[in-house]
């Protein structure tokens, strides 16, 4: 039997919209994978603890507020400081392009947009990661 | 009254032709500005007066957020509408640590009076009425602006504006709590009190269905919800005491303007309506001031796509006509690019332009509710409110909307309709231009505008001087009494004011709350 992706999604900072983040765990579940979502107002500390302790083998996450730079890198450093590597860093929400190159130099695989199909995700995240799982 | 699914979508319901049987014009309509104020809350609507044109805008310092606030004003904006950062919302200081990278991002960052004064600079007080986002600690920023009035020698009693003040839609969809729901409840109640006493004309709350609909509710479900949390405060207010037609005139509501025009206009005809049938029967409300539900706009933010964001400013179009033809009191009108970043100063030109396209060009304010008598829009009305009132049935039988929120069940019912809705994108049931059709290779390219981090620095600079210069022993002492107070029954809004103009910060005050009243839990559902 093939072995469940397991994809953390995760609010870092102080932004309360959730519902994009919701929408994707949701899809996420009716693909096969296995979600954990933090709720709300997590720091990146706390979400990598998180990552670590639930064994993800994605970090997918999201903010609205504009404050992805400085929160979204910081989840990315909190992950290398408690040991949590080989996960596949996604995020998603209001990012502006120039952001995108930044937090893709900073250890992001990929950044969504609004709007994007939430198959399109699925399947990226299932090419990444399935063969990692030794699974065909 | 039986329940039915309220899940099932109204479009199922709504009858492609509808005729001159399907409604009766004095239960159901009534005349403008009667009672149940279906076709309007004033008998001439924007014949005499048009709506107000308020566009929501902060971002970085309160100089900068000023700036933004001057130029609407010369563009012919009537009223300001003020956005706070999300630390500001939460009760922090912008030095706090959980402010990091937050400050100025969403909205104008106000630790303390000092930066109320300087969001406010040369603006006069009695010449502007000021819409202000904020929830949790609304009590607090209510105070301070009262305070830039005093020291502008403008008399409480002629301040305008509202302060949103809606706590329960944060817990159902917006996320910017603190405490618990019945310390929260007690503070709104504070300001009903101290307002119908001292700032008569302010607006005590926006009791807010525009997230809950951003969060993905279906119309129905945005009036259902929204009255919903407007009879607990009803309730609340009730419950220590007020009389009901002492406050109930200064209630004032929040909706969202989306896509689908006829129905959009329709809801607010029905919102209207259920409002002033729940004030007079169930709450035998006397005035009609009571009665009235008037209401602010804003577009669905939902809505603007990223892809092709120049379409944006049709959606917008449609949906503010939507709001005009629903009789609204005020009104935003989103930016094209909101989808990409926060607005350009071009942008909102823009939006507000197109408001003013609707209002001098459009005839769509020639006449009282224009769309009033349409079989179909009458038919929609009977419909939202009809799903509008079985939810109300169901959430009173589970014990009323604060039980319905512990339970999670308002954010699950929201969370299905947004699924669905992602669904229906997904597989093409609902078409979004440029999104799953019409797609184009290339987007347009917009400069957004960016929130220096200058401004971060900016705003860490002046909080520092406030503390070093202020009367410590002063802002000591009032943070004392405040622990004290909080624990009584006490009005606390008096103490706000005395404490602004201490410049005790929004953070010092909302610490000592945070530990008298505790913070509350979400309860999370997928």
């Amino acid at each position: 039997m093939a072995k469940k992706i397991r994809v953390l999604i995760a609010k870092p900072g102080l932004d309360g919209h959730d519902r994009g983040a919701k929408v994707v765990a949701k899809a996420f579940m009716e693909a096969g994978m296995e979600v954990i979502y933090t709720g709300i107002r997590k720091t990146p500390e706390q979400i990598a603890h998180i990552a670590l302790q639930e064994d993800v083998d994605v970090v997918g996450l999201s903010s609205l507020s504009g404050g992805h730079n400085t929160l979204f890198v910081d989840v990315a450093r909190w992950l290398a400081k408690v040991g949590k590597k080989d996960v596949l860093l996604l995020g998603g929400g209001i990012v502006p392009e120039e952001d995108v190159l930044y937090l893709k130099q900073n250890g992001f695989a990929e950044i969504f947009a609004p709007g994007t199909d939430t198959k399109t995700i699925a399947e990226y995240i299932i090419s990444r990661v399935y063969p990692k799982l030794g699974n065909e | 009254m039986g329940t039915k699914d309220p899940q099932k979508p109204p479009q199922e319901a709504i009858k492609p032709l509808c005729g001159p049987k399907d409604f009766s014009y004095q239960e159901k309509l009534g005349e403008p500005g009667e009672y149940p104020f279906t076709r309007g809350v004033w008998p001439t609507m924007y014949r005499s007066k048009l709506w107000t044109m308020r566009q929501y805008a902060g971002f970085g310092t309160a100089e900068e957020s000023n700036q933004r606030y001057k130029y609407l004003l010369s563009q012919g904006q009537t009223g300001l509408s003020v956005a706070f950062d999300l630390p500001t919302q939460l009760g922090y200081d912008s030095d706090h640590p959980l402010a990091r990278g937050e400050v100025g991002k969403v909205g104008v960052a106000i630790s303390t009076l000092a930066d109320m004064e300087a969001l406010f600079a040369d603006i006069p007080l009695d010449k502007v009425s000021t819409s202000m986002t904020i929830n949790a600690p609304a009590a607090v920023l209510l105070a301070f602006y009262l305070a830039v009035g005093e020291k502008q020698g403008i008399a409480k009693a002629q301040l305008t504006g509202t302060i949103q003040n809606d706590i329960l839609k944060e817990y159902i969809a917006r996320g910017t709590y603190i405490f618990p729901p019945k310390p929260s409840l007690r503070l709104i109640t504070d300001v009903f009190a101290y307002c119908t006493q001292e700032v008569p004309q302010w607006n005590t709350i926006s009791i807010s269905g525009y997230h809950i609909r951003e969060a993905g509710s279906t119309a129905a479900q945005e009036v259902a919800f929204t009255l919903a949390d407007g009879i607990t405060y009803v309730e609340a207010a009730l419950n220590v005491g007020l009389e009901i037609d002492s406050f109930a005139p200064r209630l004032s509501f929040f909706f969202n303007a989306h896509n689908d025009l006829f129905a959009e206009a329709a809801k607010f005809r029905a919102a209207r309506r259920l409002w002033a049938k729940i004030m007079k029967e169930r709450f035998k409300a006397r005035s009609p001031k009571s009665q009235m539900l008037r209401f602010h706009t804003q577009t669905a933010g939902s809505a603007l796509t990223a892809q092709q964001p120049e379409n944006n400013v049709a959606r917008v179009t449609l949906q503010a006509l939507a709001a005009v033809l629903g009789g609204t009191q005020s009104l935003h009108t989103n930016s094209k690019d909101e989808a990409l970043g926060l607005p350009t100063e071009e942008s909102v030109r823009t939006a507000l332009r197109t408001q003013q396209i609707i209002a001098y060009e459009s005839g769509g304010t020639n006449a009282v509710d224009p769309l009033g008598g349409s079989y179909y829009v009458e038919h929609l009305t009977d419909t939202i409110e009809a799903a509008a009132q079985n939810y109300l049935n169901i959430i009173d039988k589970m014990g009323g909307t604060i039980a319905a929120i512990e339970g999670g069940y308002i954010q699950q019912e929201i969370q299905k309709s947004a699924y669905q809705y992602q669904k229906d994108i997904e597989s093409e049931q609902r078409v979004v231009v440029g999104v799953n059709r019409f797609q184009a290779q290339e987007n347009t390219k917009l400069t957004i505008l960016k929130v220096s981090e200058e401004a971060e620095r900016h705003q860490l600079a002046r909080l520092n001087k406030v503390r070093r210069e202020r009367d410590a022993q002063k802002v000591q002492k009032i943070l004392a009494t405040l622990e004290e107070k909080a624990r009584t029954h006490e009005n606390l809004m008096p103490l706000f004011l005395e404490a602004s103009h201490q410049y005790v910060s929004l953070g010092e005050i909302c610490g000592v709350l945070r530990k008298i009243f505790g913070e509350y839990q979400e309860k999370v559902v997928l």
